[in-house]
Order: C-alpha cells, then structure tokens, then sequence
C-alpha cells in the first residue's frame, strides 16, 4: 500500500496520524527539561505497533508465526528479532510483538495481517495492541540507578544482560521492561498507567541533575 | 514481604503474585448427586491449616501462569514449588518439623471436610485437634 498510495489514501493515513495523541504526550516538554544529557534521559517513543501474540511455539502454527516474526522466545527474559521487529516473551505461549508504526497496517504495514495469516485457523490468537501500552525510553549512565528506586530485580549487567525483557513492577505497576543495551531501557507501561509512570521516572531523576554531594 | 521461586520467571516478590487460595480441591465426580451441603462444602469449605498447606499461586504480573505451592503458615517458609497437575510431594521429616505443623496435612489428591458445623472445627478452641473428616464422594484427582 505504501508504494502504491493514492493521494486520498495518503491523506487518509496523514489524518489518522494528526488524530492520534500518545498517553505521556503532555508530558513531552517535561521530559525534555528533566532529563540531564549525558547522565539520565527520558523519552517516550509514541505509537510503536504491538500486537499480542497466543500460541503454541512448538506447534506448526507457532511456526510459521515465527517465519513473521523472525522467531518466538523461548524462555523469560529472551527477545528475539533482529532490526525493527522484536518479539517479546510475556508467557509459556504468550507474546509481544513490537516494531515501529509503519508496520501497522493502517500506516502501510502488514505486521498484524501477516501474524493472522500465519496463525491461519489453528489455536492461538492475534490480537492488534498498540494502543495498549506506549513505550519509554530511560538511558544513561544512571539509567539502572533511577530504575533501582523502585524495581526489586536485580539489574546488574552481570545478571540483567541487554537483550533481555522481563514483564515486572516498576512504582508497583506492571510493566514489560526491556534492556535494549548496556544503558539503555525500554519501558512499556499500559497506557493508563503512563502518565503516573511519567511523572514517577521525573521524580526520580530529579536528584541527578544536582551536582553529587560528596 | 515474601521471595516467590515462580517455575517460569525465577524468584519474584509477592506482590507479582496472586493468592489463588487451597490447591487440591477436586471437581466431584458427580456434582449433581451432592446434597446443597455437600456442594456448600466443596465450593466454600476450606482448610484452615496451621502449618505446612498446599496452595495454589499465580504469578499475575509476569508469565500469568498457575503452579501450586507448599508454604508453612506459621513460618512462611516455602518448602516447595510445583506444576499444576502434579501431586502434593512429600516433606522430608526436617522439613516437616521445622513449622508447627500440628495438624494433619490434607493427602494428596484428597478432599476432606468437617462432618459437621459443629464446634470440633472452630478455630481457636483447639488448634491441634483435626476435625472428624469424611472423604465425600468425589474425585480423588488433583486440580
């Protein structure tokens, strides 16, 4: 659709793009002038695709839903993909799908109808998610230590590797967290819960915008 | 706060779990020829056990995914971790002792209730002492 977009198509897509408002947007200009560059930085990345994956990976739909995704993880804490499309495991048979908003199919993508073909009629399910949660991106030299207020996992890199997603509780909600690289998280809170976690991360990273008392 | 060992995700604190309440407690095999009491008793009678209790848990925050568990209720010490469908497994005697694990433990697989409403069960009056049990006529397959 993307090569062959028509101009009312186009502007259809650039319609449904000015409608959209991500859950942390007011929040935007906060996290600009509360992040410290070089020490903690907060960003949110607004309306990744999501789709929620169910099946068996051991099953022949598991896969070829797999052929889509570029593989299902095995156990927790594995991510796999390579580039834009990841793929999240949340359970047993339990999945998230995340890549960019081009690869939703209302922008021009193909991400959830490809996953539904691939699952064809067997057991499992694809359910588009991508409004269900936004993204958070909190990285820096202090990024672990912000998160370490609050998350009871041990996240040293000797134990919390980048590459390495976890679903857990940061500020007593549920989120995915996801350690993209060594000082780089990805947070994916439910979209209700954004603005609370917004603000939390803020307060948190407050103090190391102060020089360190010694 | 307690340190929970979920069999997918590794150990978690409480608060990603839910209490999912007493493991065990089979379906009956013939719902319909229960008296009212009898199915009262299956749906909301449950052990109150001082001492070493099979629950069930489900790490809600994380995999989502139910296993049963055998926690002293007196010391909150969790003596094991186990899938759902598995049986009750059996405590080594060090391990037994270590709660106050006075009363009879529940066997595997088996439903046992109060014969009666009766004070043999009331809690507190003799935390010791196992009410009369009567196995009622239903599965002895664990849930």
């Amino acid at each position: 659709m993307a090569e062959t977009a028509t101009p009312a198509e186009t502007a259809h897509v650039d319609r449904v793009r000015g409608a959209r408002r991500s859950p942390a947007e007011h929040l935007a200009d906060a996290f600009t002038s509360g992040s410290v560059p070089g020490t903690v930085t907060l960003t949110e990345i607004p309306y990744q695709a999501m789709v929620g994956l169910r099946v068996d990976r051991t099953s022949d739909a598991g896969a070829r839903v797999a052929s889509v995704t570029g593989g299902l993880p095995a156990a927790c804490g594995d991510v796999t993909g390579t580039g834009s499309v990841n793929t999240l495991w949340l359970g047993p048979t339990e999945f998230m799908v995340v890549a960019p908003e081009e690869a939703h199919d209302s922008l021009g993508g193909s991400l959830v109808s490809d996953l539904t073909t691939a699952l064809g009629n067997d057991a499992g399910q694809v359910v588009d998610l991508s409004a269900n949660r936004t993204t958070f991106e909190l990285s820096g030299s202090h990024a672990r230590a912000v998160l370490e207020k609050t998350c009871a996992l041990d996240l040293h890199p000797r134990v919390f590797k980048a590459g390495t997603a976890v679903s857990t509780e940061l500020a007593h909600i549920p989120v995915m967290l996801w350690k993209t690289s060594d000082e780089t998280y990805r947070i994916f809170p439910r979209a209700s819960f954004a603005d609370f976690l917004g603000r939390w991360l803020l307060d948190a990273m407050r103090e190391y915008a102060s020089p360190e008392v010694p | 706060m307690l340190l929970i060992s979920c069999p997918n995700c590794g150990p978690r604190d409480e608060t990603e779990f839910h209490y999912g309440g007493q493991a065990h407690v089979a379906y009956p095999e013939s719902p319909n020829d229960l008296t009212d009491r009898e199915w009262a008793e299956y749906l909301f009678y449950r052990e109150n056990t001082k001492g070493t209790f099979a629950e069930r848990w489900v790490h809600s925050t994380g995999c989502r995914q139910w296993f049963n568990m055998l926690r002293d209720t007196v010391t909150y010490e969790i003596h094991s971790i186990y899938g759902m469908g598995q049986p009750r497994p059996e405590l080594q005697a060090s391990a037994a002792s270590a709660g106050a694990s006075k009363s009879d433990p529940t066997q595997p697989g088996e439903f046992t209730q109060s014969g009666d409403f009766g004070q043999a069960s009331a809690p507190g009056l003799a935390p010791g002492a196992t009410a009369p049990t009567a196995t009622t006529p239903i599965s002895s397959e664990g849930v």
